[in-house]
């Protein structure tokens, strides 16, 4: 029904709607390759989750004698439970501490290096090799750096801290975060800077006045996309940390598994647990990161 | 890949009278410099220089020359991890670019279903790589998992236990995580094209199919290029999903550089070596960058860019 009524809008072709013209054309036969190939991909990617979440509220004895697909037949908590009694909000508090460690710093000193980028980098040489620097920071797998990182965290006197997992991850989500927020800063009409400077507002006061609300949306994005990779990052904690109280959830996950690798709806249940917060993240921002991932990628 | 395509500065007079004194806002660009060059551009100077030495990760660095490149670069295991990091790269793009194009040409539609369709693709990318690997570890267990579960013989294979199929695994796997994102960037470079170009083509009868290979694709080469950088040069980078999933097994079958590089480092406490193999990585990871732009061509960015 409702998609019938956006079939006749959508053909309507209001004028105002930009985008519009192309997909109207496009709805009126259906594409049937592209449409198997989705629907397809839709029930490879909806079957692991499904199971997923079905098998995690399965006792052990359920799981080994029921059908995988079918519900459980006397759905239990005691999962989530043992997930829980095995330091999980430990290790959530530790992902939150990574995670807006990294992004804040993270996202703010891009945005400023990309507003200095955008506004004077056809200028000064050094911020045109700072551009540079970080351009072929997306070209290198950041990864194969590890070992030296390690080495300087130990000099530093920081391993087996947060910390140590905060400050090159920081390092790490710069080049592209300043490559998608330059990319929008682009976009601010030069005639508002021309007026905020006409009205004698210095750098810093254009930075946060006027370009820091017009990128918000590339903001948004930036930060839940860092955010995304460091709450999932493994190799740095791998490395970085040994004491079980700093365990990020990706790592606990995996020692989780080894140590209950039997217990497939308790292992299951922890995946569930790590993966919440993101989701109700995803939940809330979801239009804001896609149209963002979309936009700062597409270009 | 765009990064390495920077959009041509729009040089409107008043932008370069604007602005004063470049000194005013360079200062701006120094907290992300320091912290870059700290933990990204020392440390690949740092494994380049390591590449020389011995250490095993707690004691003292010696220089050793080129006995780390030496012991590397006669190991039989670098052209098989070499091999195996190309198979998971080649394959895992050919499985994916297809499928990506088309579920991103299907949901350029603006339809509420595929609206919905969208959220729901976009799902596997938020688990972290380890969650994917656990959950898989146990969902393709041939005792206890799917198969199992259903009957199926042909899904009670030993998926994780046989080399071509580890490997094949693998690159399921990583099709599953990544073709979500694939798709958006098609979906937005699909809605891109001047939809005056379809309307031309329809007058002149050209089928969907032609319209698919003669407007679509020419239209989206740069998200093409994009899409495939991101993919060939991430794929480097799979350490995370291999390393929970197979560890590098069975035997070496799925040993890709990344893993290559972590074992000989923190598991045979081989610092040097695992220097070598990083430098191999980053250089693997650069030229594949150059050569993605290069195929982007030299007219890339101002026609490209000019509707962006």
């Amino acid at each position: 029904m409702s998609t019938t009524l956006t079939r006749a809008t959508a053909a309507a072709g209001h004028p105002r709607h930009v985008p519009q013209p192309n997909t109207a054309r496009r709805t009126r036969r259906p594409n049937w390759p592209a449409g198997i190939a989705s629907v397809f991909w839709l029930v490879i990617v909806v079957v692991p989750i499904y199971w997923i979440l079905i098998t995690s509220f399965k006792t052990q004895a359920n799981y080994f004698s029921t059908n995988p697909f079918v519900p459980p037949t006397e759905p239990t908590l005691d999962n989530y439970r043992l997930v829980i009694e095995n330091d999980f909000v430990g290790y959530f508090v530790n992902s939150v501490i990574v995670a807006l460690g990294t992004v804040v710093p993270a996202v703010l000193f891009s945005f400023m290096a990309a507003y200095a980028i955008v506004r004077a980098g056809n200028r000064s040489w050094f911020l045109r090799g700072t551009n540079w620097l970080f351009l072929m920071g997306l070209a290198i797998p950041l990864q194969a750096t590890i070992i030296p990182v390690y080495l300087i965290i130990i000099r530093l006197r920081m391993y087996d801290t947060l910390l140590a997992i905060i400050l090159p991850s920081i390092a790490f989500a710069i080049p592209l975060s300043v490559l998608v927020l330059a990319n929008f800063i682009r976009d601010v009409p030069k005639e508002l800077f021309e007026s905020m400077r006409m009205d004698g507002a210095t750098e810093w006061g254009t930075l946060w006045h006027l370009a820091f609300p017009l990128t918000r949306p590339a903001l948004v994005t930036v930060t839940i996309y860092n955010g995304l990779s460091v709450w999932n990052g493994f190799l740095l904690p791998l490395i970085l940390t040994q004491n079980p109280d700093r365990r990020t959830l990706p790592l606990a996950l995996w020692t989780f598994q080894g140590q209950f690798s039997i217990n497939v709806p308790a292992v299951l249940a922890s995946v569930v647990l790590t993966t919440l917060p993101i989701l109700v993240l995803y939940a809330l921002g979801r239009r804001q990161l896609l149209s963002g991932l979309t936009a700062g990628f597409g270009k | 890949m765009t990064a390495l395509a920077p959009p041509a500065p729009r040089r409107s007079p008043s932008a370069t009278a604007s602005g004063g004194r470049s000194g005013s806002v360079a200062w701006m660009a120094v907290p992300a410099l320091a912290m870059f060059v700290a933990f990204g551009v020392i440390p690949l100077l740092g494994v380049l220089a390591l590449s020389f030495a011995e250490w095993d990760g707690i004691g003292q660095i010696r220089p050793a020359g080129f006995e780390s490149w030496r012991a590397v670069l006669t190991d039989p295991g670098l052209p098989h991890a070499l091999w195996v990091t190309f198979l998971v790269m080649a394959l895992s793009w050919l499985v994916q670019t297809p499928l990506s194009l088309l579920i991103g040409v299907f949901l350029a539609g603006r339809q509420r279903y595929r609206e919905i369709l969208a959220v729901i693709y976009f799902v596997p990318l938020l688990l972290s790589s380890a969650a994917i690997a656990i959950t898989y570890k146990a969902l393709l267990d041939p005792n206890f998992g799917l198969g199992a579960g259903l009957g199926i013989p042909l899904l009670t294979q030993d998926w994780l236990g046989r080399d071509a199929l580890a490997l094949g695994t693998v690159i399921f796997v990583v099709s599953w995580q990544f073709i979500p994102f694939h798709s958006l960037i098609y979906q937005g470079g699909v809605r891109q094209i001047p939809g005056t170009l379809f309307e031309a083509a329809e007058i002149d009868g050209a089928g969907r199919v032609r319209q698919f290979f003669n407007i679509t694709l020419p239209q989206l080469k740069y998200t093409i290029i994009t899409s495939s950088t991101l993919m060939v040069v991430g794929s480097l980078t799979f350490f995370d999903l291999i390393f929970v999933l197979t560890a590098g097994g069975p035997g070496d079958a799925t040993r890709v550089l990344a893993l290559d590089m972590y074992k000989r480092g923190f598991q045979a406490n081989l610092m040097g070596p695992a220097s070598a193999i990083a430098v191999i990585l980053v250089l693997v990871g650069l030229a594949l960058a150059l050569l993605l732009r290069r195929l982007g061509g030299r007219d890339g960015g101002a026609s490209q860019l000019e509707g962006a």
